[in-house]
């Protein structure tokens, strides 16, 4: 609470530098208030460090299909906690090693996704004119086209790896941030302050990184939060297709395996629960996080009445 | 998110006041043009669907002629007339006229898989994707702004916050695993429903055990597809309700001593329906492939199974021709839904 009065001593950047802390220190505080923001938030904290300490909690040798140990479809026992898959794999290494790539590829494909939805959302909306005409039209484009019949088409004909996932994933979610971060730039650019930066001989790249950007982000950072869950299912219904990595280990892959091999009709529910369960806690805790930010940056929608 | 272009751009639009004798004339001109506008650009884009269909399938895609006689050996005069059968040894430019003239006349081609032409099996499974996802489309948008109307008029409440939390979970879960679990359960454990399909085999012909056939078997399915779904139109009705909430005209119809349930169900309700009118285009629009998933997983002889089959073999005019069939369905519903939004919401009128 200090910029006011002692703010002329301090360099521009520094003033700005602890606006921006200021204001994300009244974020958090907001944020804290939301108990399901908060729930989500221990909970994806909890499954990143089981992704992340994969190693430590179960022996990645257990992936392996020839080093199994185990019976075929073996139901819960003291050795294998939740039972293992059609050819002696336990399921509790397969989710716990799962969970890296299930998260790698959603995390990665909205990182993505956000960069190209952010570019071009910033500049159609700064450029305009026919550039900014096209890529509108453009993210409507994509924003109405079915997403997984275009993601299904673009695989079939890219090929399973992980990176296309990525890139399939990426291509398919961009309209949105794009749009929403359009619409963003045209009302800041309306404001005085730009108009004083243009007097002042600032150029394109000037306003769009140091006066655009910085508000236009925390905008689409509350976004991303909607976006990861999304990445993540859509990841799953491809593996689960049979259009992902077959060489990785994922939620959607296991799942894929087990409903290839019969697990449905040899009623193995330990097979199936445990990484669809994992799918939907993720997916559920980035929603949650993600309504909470909502909350925060939108009263109208916190509880209770006007 | 998908429904925020609409009002996005309604929102922009200020109201002008304009003298009421000349605006009639100008309605009819500014429709034209409205018109004009929204037509072409779904124009544009049904255009787009097409090169990209072509581009995707043909240009970035292996030969198709490897993929059909993988499974035996062939001389290269053979393989010479296959490419003269199947038009690929014509120029690029003559194959692109001739699939924008097929598709545009409705014939794809001839089916890699089932060697028989595309349009007639198309026609063969729309009506099981039709029956399926139209259920489970009508079932979700009820459900979903039944209970979201009600949990937003009675935002923090209770019921609010436990439709909340289920309807999330619900669209937390794949729908794949949803399908899994709910055969594992009802169909294999408990043995109240069929597995998959759409029929059994031996039963009558006569409509009324046909009817029940297919409808005992079209439970589970609909049931898994309307879970996963319904919470999205919850959300948005929710939150359309929301916005309304606070409005003068609710004031004022309480003031008349209405009661609340009919401030909410005769004057709330009708207003907040109105940015959702682009969501349920877009679901209408969806139901020819809005299943892909839940198809596969039930086995379900629809359009979505069809698609994803295709994929394997790789059966590539199928693909195009569906692929083509569902975005274009899409976009048409999406021009429908603006060119509704010109007669029920008056500000778009006047802004034109």
């Amino acid at each position: 609470m200090n910029g006011g009065k002692n703010g002329a001593a301090m360099s521009p950047r520094a003033v700005v530098w602890a606006r921006r802390r200021r204001a994300l220190a009244r974020t958090w505080r907001d944020y804290r208030r939301q108990r399901g923001g908060m729930v989500g938030l221990i909970l994806l904290g909890a499954i990143v460090l089981a992704a992340i300490g994969a190693p430590l909690l179960a022996d990645g040798s257990g992936l392996s299909v020839t080093e199994a140990t185990g019976g075929r479809m073996e139901p819960p026992s003291a050795r294998f906690p939740l039972g293992t898959d059609e050819v002696g794999r336990s399921i509790l290494t397969l989710t716990i090693w799962g969970a890296r790539l299930s998260l790698l590829i959603g995390l990665t494909a909205t990182v993505v996704a956000i960069v190209i939805g952010t570019l071009i959302g910033v500049t159609s909306g700064h450029i305009g004119g026919w550039y900014g005409w096209v890529a509108l039209r453009v993210s409507d484009w994509f924003m109405v086209l079915p997403s997984l019949v275009v993601a299904i088409a673009l695989l079939a004909v890219m090929g399973r790896s992980a990176v296309t996932t990525v890139v399939v994933i990426a291509i398919v979610s961009w309209s949105g941030t794009a749009r929403l971060v359009r619409a963003q730039t045209l009302t800041v650019r309306a404001r005085p302050y730009l108009e004083r930066a243009r007097v002042l001989g600032a150029g394109h790249w000037h306003l769009m990184t140091r006066h655009i950007l910085p508000n236009v982000l925390p905008l689409v950072l509350a976004s991303a939060t909607l976006l990861v869950p999304s990445a993540i299912l859509m990841e799953s219904s491809l593996a689960w297709l049979g259009l992902g990595d077959p060489n990785i280990v994922s939620w959607g892959s296991v799942l894929n395996r087990a409903w290839r091999n019969g697990a449905v009709s040899a009623q193995a529910w330990w097979y199936l629960l445990p990484p669809g369960l994992a799918i939907l806690v993720v997916v559920a805790a980035f929603m949650m996080c993600g309504r909470a930010l909502e909350a925060v940056f939108n009263p109208r929608l916190r509880g209770g009445g006007r | 998110m998908t429904d925020s272009s609409p009002s996005a751009d309604r929102d922009r639009q200020a109201p002008s006041a304009d003298p009421p004798e000349r605006r009639t004339g100008r309605i009819t001109t500014g429709f034209g043009r409205y018109l004009l506008k929204h037509v072409g650009g779904a124009a544009v884009s049904l255009l787009l669907v097409l090169f990209s269909s072509f581009f995707i399938f043909r240009l970035v895609a292996g030969d198709p002629i490897d993929q059909l006689t993988r499974e035996r050996p062939v001389t290269p005069e053979q393989r010479e007339a296959m490419r003269a059968e199947l038009g690929l040894d014509q120029p690029m430019w003559n194959q692109f006229i001739d699939y924008l003239t097929g598709t545009l006349t409705g014939d794809f081609g001839t089916s890699f898989q089932y060697r028989r032409p595309i349009f007639d099996l198309i026609v063969e499974r729309l009506p099981a994707t039709l029956l399926l996802s139209g259920t489970g489309v009508v079932l979700a948008v009820l459900l979903g702004f039944w209970i979201g109307s009600r949990a937003g008029w009675r935002q923090g409440s209770r019921f609010d916050r436990t439709q909340v939390t289920t309807g999330l979970l619900l669209y937390s879960a794949p729908t794949f695993w949803l399908g899994m679990i709910a055969i594992l359960v009802f169909a294999r454990s408990l043995e109240l429903f069929p597995v998959n399909g759409m029929r059994s085999p031996g039963t009558p012909d006569d409509f009324l055990s046909q009817a029940v056939d297919i409808g005992h078997h079209l439970v589970l399915p609909v049931l898994t597809y309307t879970a996963v779904v319904y919470a999205g139109y919850l959300m948005v009705m929710r939150s359309s309700i929301l916005d309304e909430r606070g409005s003068d005209y609710l004031t004022t119809a309480r003031a008349k001593g209405l009661r609340d349930d009919d401030v909410r169900r005769r004057h709330a309700v009708p207003n907040a329906l109105l940015p959702t009118i682009t969501l349920v285009f877009l679901a209408i629009g969806n139901i020819v492939n809005g299943a892909i998933v839940t198809e596969t997983v039930f086995s379900w002889p629809g359009l979505g199974r069809l698609f994803v089959q295709s994929i394997f073999y790789p059966d590539r005019p199928m693909l195009q021709a569906l692929f083509v069939l569902f975005s274009s369905t899409t976009i048409v519903a999406v021009l429908c839904a603006e060119i509704l939004y010109w007669f029920l919401d008056p500000r778009i009128r006047r802004a034109s």
